[in-house]
């Protein structure tokens, strides 16, 4: 053990950790919103209420059905997602030729429903959520402790937004579903059915979401207001990195997880707010955004 | 097919011309009515309200402009009217004055944030700095934190007029109200309106005629976040508590359900919307949770049928132009 800046690094690194391990959820999340917002030109406030219902959705797994974490970190994105596919069947297909903001509305009113159902069966307390056996404990890195399970995150959500990244930006089918973004009337025209690949793109996102929930279930306790907690950060991050690229939402999701770890070390009284302060500077410097596109 | 043509006649079309200022006074006698058959307390609570979901929708209704963070105007502004009057002495008056001036320089500098995106990021921003003031009030020491700043004092209104009579302050909050409601009724049928109208309809066809409308923008912005932080602050004085309630998110979302509701971009709407939701907080408060799965309901099937609000509908049957 060593100290940097009087603070010793135990302290500092596993500060670090956290705030890459918050970053890794910014991330897999404003990643899902801006994969959905390009489709569905829709701005998905429900996202963090999918997120929690993927979190709850593991827990119950393992308590009423006996649902292993791995077996959750399977089923409930289906689950979710399949729950995504039905909210755009549903409800969202009907907003597309409306002003945006109706979306942003709607989506809302869907996060309210969702929310307020669970802290009615289940309260507002949190509820812990067991670490699976393969990664318990930790290692010993000498400068800090690394516990396995954070490691697994860290990990495991860098893959999911890389291949993310790789399957809408390498792949055939994502050179489809990008042409579609750009003008749907001529890919449509092409043979492809539109439609459904944006009732496909609005359940993967909420897979997506529900994927982080699984992954936090260990982390943060399980409650029903995780999700709106988390949303108005990630809200943040996506005004910071800009909707227009993948992997700049990546990168902005985890490096101001990074910073939000760093402030927590050095001046802990800013660590809620200085994501919401670097958006005012960005917007201050750079109004369309770190990696923006598009206004 | 012939073409139904509705022959009004000459006393219907002049009805018709006059539905506002009709409409004006059936509200006026209803608000003066009201306290002998109603609690005053809940009235004025509404009235308060009602001036903050029409001071959002000046912004919503009029510039096209959605701010999902109205509860930094309304709550910042609750916090500072409360404390000045309770910490510092200050007369009624001047508290509810220094808590919407807290509410203008906050709307200035959010604001001038905010412009400088459009559409859906516009909506985050405004919700992400809210979010941020919230944060601040929690961990500010003279916002009392959980507990809010509790038995605030009404006090003597200009030196002789004792707030602790119930009357007095109904008036009071009744003429605030009035006073409000006619400045956002002068705002959007001023020039100024016209051209923010125009901005709200298409913004691009309003620059190249020359308009600076970033500075139309930041202005109405600043009025609204003005007007709703005089609704805070008076609600402040009324019940005399500020709380975290006041600035968190679902204020936020419940101002634009009162307005959603009550119908966007209508004059008398969102005064009809805050009613409309109060009276159903009230009797579906034994159900708890439920209210919030309630609201999101409403907020779902508004969107999805219902997109003019009960006065758009009524107007749209009646067939009036503006309500």
């Amino acid at each position: 053990m060593f100290e940097i800046f009087g603070i010793p690094s135990t302290a500092l690194f596993g500060q670090l950790l956290i705030g890459l391990i918050n970053g890794s959820f910014y991330a897999l999340l404003s990643l899902g919103l801006a994969v959905i917002f390009g489709m569905l030109n829709i701005i998905n406030f429900a996202h963090g209420a999918l997120y929690m219902l993927g979190a709850f959705t593991a827990f119950l797994l393992l308590h009423y059905a006996g649902v292993d974490y791995w077996w959750a970190l399977v089923i409930v994105p289906i689950v979710v997602g399949i729950v995504g596919v039905v909210i755009e069947r549903l409800l969202l297909q009907w907003l597309y030729k409306l002003d945006h903001l109706y979306g942003l509305l709607l989506t809302f009113g869907l996060a309210l429903i969702i929310e307020g159902m669970f802290r009615n069966f289940f309260g507002a307390s949190g509820r812990p959520y067991q670490i699976p056996e393969l990664l318990r404990g930790g290692q010993n890195l000498g400068f800090m402790f690394l516990p396995n399970y954070r490691a697994w995150v860290v990990f495991f959500s860098a893959v999911v937004c890389f291949s993310t990244w790789f399957l809408i930006e390498r792949t055939s089918l994502g050179a489809t579903l990008r042409a579609a973004t750009e003008n749907p009337t001529l890919v449509r025209a092409f043979g492809i059915n539109v439609p459904r690949m944006i009732m496909l793109t609005y359940g993967f996102g909420a897979a997506l979401a529900a994927l982080a929930g699984v992954m936090a279930a260990p982390i943060y306790n399980v409650s029903p207001q995780m999700g709106s907690d988390i949303i108005i950060v990630v809200f943040a991050v996506v005004v910071i990195g800009g909707m227009g690229s993948i992997l700049g939402a990546v990168l902005t999701g985890f490096g101001l997880g990074i910073i939000e770890g760093l402030t927590k070390v050095f001046f802990p009284e800013a660590s809620n707010t200085v994501v919401f302060v670097i958006m005012a500077i960005v917007l201050l410097v750079k109004p369309a955004g770190l990696f923006g596109r598009r206004g | 097919m012939e073409r139904v043509v509705d022959p009004l006649t000459e006393s219907e079309s002049t009805l018709r011309a006059q539905s506002g200022r009709i409409a004006f006074a059936i509200m006026v006698a209803a608000l003066i009515v009201a306290p002998f058959m109603t609690y005053p307390l809940f009235l004025m609570q509404a009235m308060c309200f009602a001036l903050f979901a029409c001071a959002f929708n000046l912004l919503i209704g009029y510039v096209g402009l959605l701010s999902f963070g109205h509860a930094l105007y309304f709550g910042w502004a609750s916090y500072l009217s409360a404390y000045s009057a309770k910490a510092w002495g200050l007369p009624p008056a001047l508290a509810i004055l220094t808590g919407t001036a807290t509410a203008a320089v906050c709307g200035l500098v959010a604001g001038a944030l905010a412009i400088r995106r459009q559409g859906i990021y516009f909506a985050m921003i405004t919700l992400a700095l809210a979010q941020m003031m919230y944060f601040f009030a929690v961990q500010a020491q003279f916002t009392g934190g959980e507990d809010g700043i509790q038995a605030v004092p009404r006090g003597k209104l200009f030196g002789f007029v004792n707030l602790q009579n119930e009357a007095a302050m109904y008036i009071v909050v009744l003429v605030i109200f009035l006073a409000g409601f006619l400045l956002i009724y002068r705002i959007i049928h001023s020039p100024f309106g016209e051209v923010l109208k125009a901005i709200r309809e298409n913004e691009t066809r309003a620059i190249s005629l020359g308009y600076k409308t970033e500075r139309y923008k930041l202005l109405a912005f600043v009025l609204s976040a003005t007007l709703a932080g005089l609704a805070g602050a008076t609600k402040a004085i009324v019940l005399q508590l500020a709380s975290l309630t006041d600035v968190n998110w679902p204020m936020s979302g419940e101002v634009v359900l009162m307005t959603l509701v009550g119908g966007l971009g209508t004059i008398f709407g969102p005064v009809v919307g805050a009613f409309v939701i109060l009276v159903m907080q009230y009797k579906l408060a034994p159900l708890g949770e439920w209210v919030l799965v309630i609201q999101g309901a409403i907020f779902v099937a508004c969107v999805l049928l219902f997109r003019r609000g009960i006065i758009g509908e009524l107007a749209n049957r009646l067939r009036i132009r503006e309500l």
